[in-house]
């Protein structure tokens, strides 16, 4: 029930050197995060390119850095989240909001809930 | 980038795109239009009718606690009259099921409904620990198996319920039409693709309610059958409600494995692919021999009707996952079964003791109480009668009287067997061939023989 923001959120100052984020997973996913549901995490403010990190650099970020599962399939799929996998951007369905090209910002919620199982 | 206002009040930031029409919506109008599809869904097929006692086949999982809110929500919003009742299956393995029902007693205070917690002891005299006790871990799946398909509807007839809804989705029911179609079995994609199905003798007696309910006139029917898994699971988070899922987020069943990757991927590509599947099924099952008959004036205005009989759990079913901590063997291997099973019917499953069992009544030595066989209505049934794409013909177990086109069926028959190695456990049999009665049997046996009290006088 939140209104509209007018007022665009600025972009992360160049002087920033890392963003806070709270990534979630859900639906069973954090089965693949040692059991975690929430975790609060930091990731550079620029990528070795010196771009603003994306949805797509957080997954392979999340794969490399935080998932100790070898299962890595049941995550990402082609470079991208897997098929089945729901991914809200501070609530938000990603897919209005650019999908994996999406901008991460400091203090972004990330979840990913997993469709797959548990009727 | 710039938030997208909502479609339909405009008001509010879109948080939601509807895959089946590329709708953007906030989250009050997401609610809004999830539940009144639903309605929707249920008042054009007739689904229910006032004062009805109806029983949620309840995991904990998302899809049966996205049902059981949303239909708690539209029976005061509608008025619907009806008593909703949460039904869980417990299967008797120590510690399998007890995150997922301690999630359904949570769902039973939120939402103010009755309970019932039905353990494989009670319906069949065996937990599946003490199966696997008996045949050992290789053979136990096949147990684990036929129980679980039945257990719903016997759960309900002990309850005196006639009509048990459970919570499969759009996607399971694609996935079903799109296996039945890849292994050429129109019949049966017919069935699957029914709202509503019931047992062929509760098609024949065309009175809804009008007796108590026995196994042979349970309903079964998919409330959520047209609903998005996505916006399921959207629903539920948006809502906040509070469901389980298990560690068993992919269990690669071969072939059903397969038909959920394809739909998945094809959602991913065209969203509206799921319902377009489901949809196609639906046409194609009108196509099959039999269908006219089937339903004609006897499910309610139902969209179909066919035989209960092998419901398509999938991954929605009341029947579930579950579990807790590690991915257990049993886990998976209960998934397996699970999913394998399911595609089976009674007809395909010939077991050797079968034989043994019709030919020797005085062995009927089964916790199934026997009665109404009288009233079999093997082979005469409205879904056998004119069908030749059907290969089988659909008559009541003359146990138990639950579907089977064998004159037993697979649980009875499992039983038999079970029980006549029941160590030091002699079930008698009265001179005539017929069961004792349970009450009988249970005072002679406490606690051996299981309470399966289908009165159907
Ligand atoms: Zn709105
Ligand atoms: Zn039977």
């Amino acid at each position: 029930m939140s209104t509209i923001e007018t007022t665009s959120e600025p972009k992360p100052k160049e002087t920033e050197k890392s963003l806070s984020i709270t990534v979630e997973f859900t639906g069973g996913l954090e089965m693949l995060f040692s059991n975690q549901r929430k975790h609060k995490i930091t990731i550079p403010a620029r990528t070795i390119s010196g771009k603003t990190p994306t949805i797509k650099f957080l997954v392979q970020y999340l794969c490399e850095n935080v998932m100790k599962d070898p299962r890595k399939e049941l995550f990402v799929l082609d470079e991208s989240v897997r098929p089945g996998i729901l991914v809200l951007i501070n609530d938000a369905d990603w897919e209005l909001e650019g999908e994996a090209n999406y901008e991460i910002q400091d203090g972004d919620e990330i979840l990913f809930v997993s469709t797959l199982h548990g009727g | 980038m710039a938030p997208t206002p909502c479609e339909l009040c405009s008001i509010n930031r879109a948080l939601i795109l509807r895959p089946k029409n590329h709708q953007k919506l906030c989250k009050t109008c997401f609610i809004s239009t999830f539940e009144s599809e639903i309605h929707h869904t249920i008042t054009t097929t007739s689904l229910f009718h006032p004062g009805e006692r109806i029983a949620i086949g309840a995991s904990g999982g998302k899809d049966s606690t996205v049902l059981a809110s949303v239909l708690k929500t539209l029976n005061e919003r509608h008025n619907y009259g009806l008593e909703l009742i949460l039904l869980s299956i417990d299967e008797g393995i120590k510690g399998y099921r007890d995150d997922s029902l301690e999630t359904v007693k949570r769902n039973a205070q939120q939402y103010d409904m009755e309970l019932k917690i039905v353990g494989y002891d009670e319906l069949y005299g065996w937990t599946m620990d003490q199966v696997v006790e008996q045949v050992g871990k290789k053979g136990n799946c096949t147990y684990c198996g036929v129980f679980r398909r039945q257990a719903l509807d016997r759960g309900a007839a002990m309850l005196g319920v006639q009509h048990v809804v459970t919570g499969h989705n759009a996607d399971d029911m694609a996935e079903t039409v799109l296996m039945n179609l890849l292994r050429g079995d129109l019949p049966r994609l017919s069935r699957s693709t029914s709202i509503m199905t019931s047992t062929p003798s509760a098609a024949a007696a065309a009175v809804p309610s009008q007796t108590k309910p026995s196994l042979t006139n349970i309903k079964r029917s998919k409330p959520l059958k047209y609903a998005y898994e996505k916006e399921i699971v959207l629903y539920a988070l948006h809502k906040k409600l509070d469901y389980f899922s298990t560690e068993c987020i992919y269990s690669p069943e071969a072939f059903r494995g397969s038909a959920r990757t394809l739909i998945k991927n094809l959602e991913a590509v065209r969203p509206s692919a799921i319902l377009d599947v489901v949809r196609s099924g639906e046409d194609m099952a009108k196509l099959v021999p039999g269908y006219e008959d089937t339903c004609a004036g006897k499910c309610a205005g139902s969209t179909g009707a066919g035989a209960v009989e092998e419901e398509e759990a999938g991954c929605g079913s009341a029947a579930g996952r579950s579990g807790g901590g590690e991915m257990s063997k049993m886990e998976q291997h209960l998934t397996r079964n699970e999913r394998a099973d399911e595609e089976e019917l009674e007809i395909e499953i010939k077991l050797p003791i079968q034989v043994e069992f019709l030919k020797d009544p005085a062995n009927d030595a089964i916790p199934l109480r026997k009665k109404g066989r009288k009233g079999v209505k093997s082979a005469s049934t409205p879904q056998s009668s004119g069908k030749p794409v059907t290969k089988q013909t659909m008559g009541s177990c003359e146990n138990c009287g639950y579907l089977s086109s064998q004159k037993v069926c697979k649980a009875c028959v499992l039983l038999e067997g079970l029980n006549k190695n029941r160590p030091k456990v002699a079930v008698e049999t009265s001179t005539d061939g017929e069961i004792v009665s349970m009450q009988q049997a249970r005072e002679e046996l406490p606690g051996a023989v299981a309470q399966m009290s289908v009165d159907q006088s």
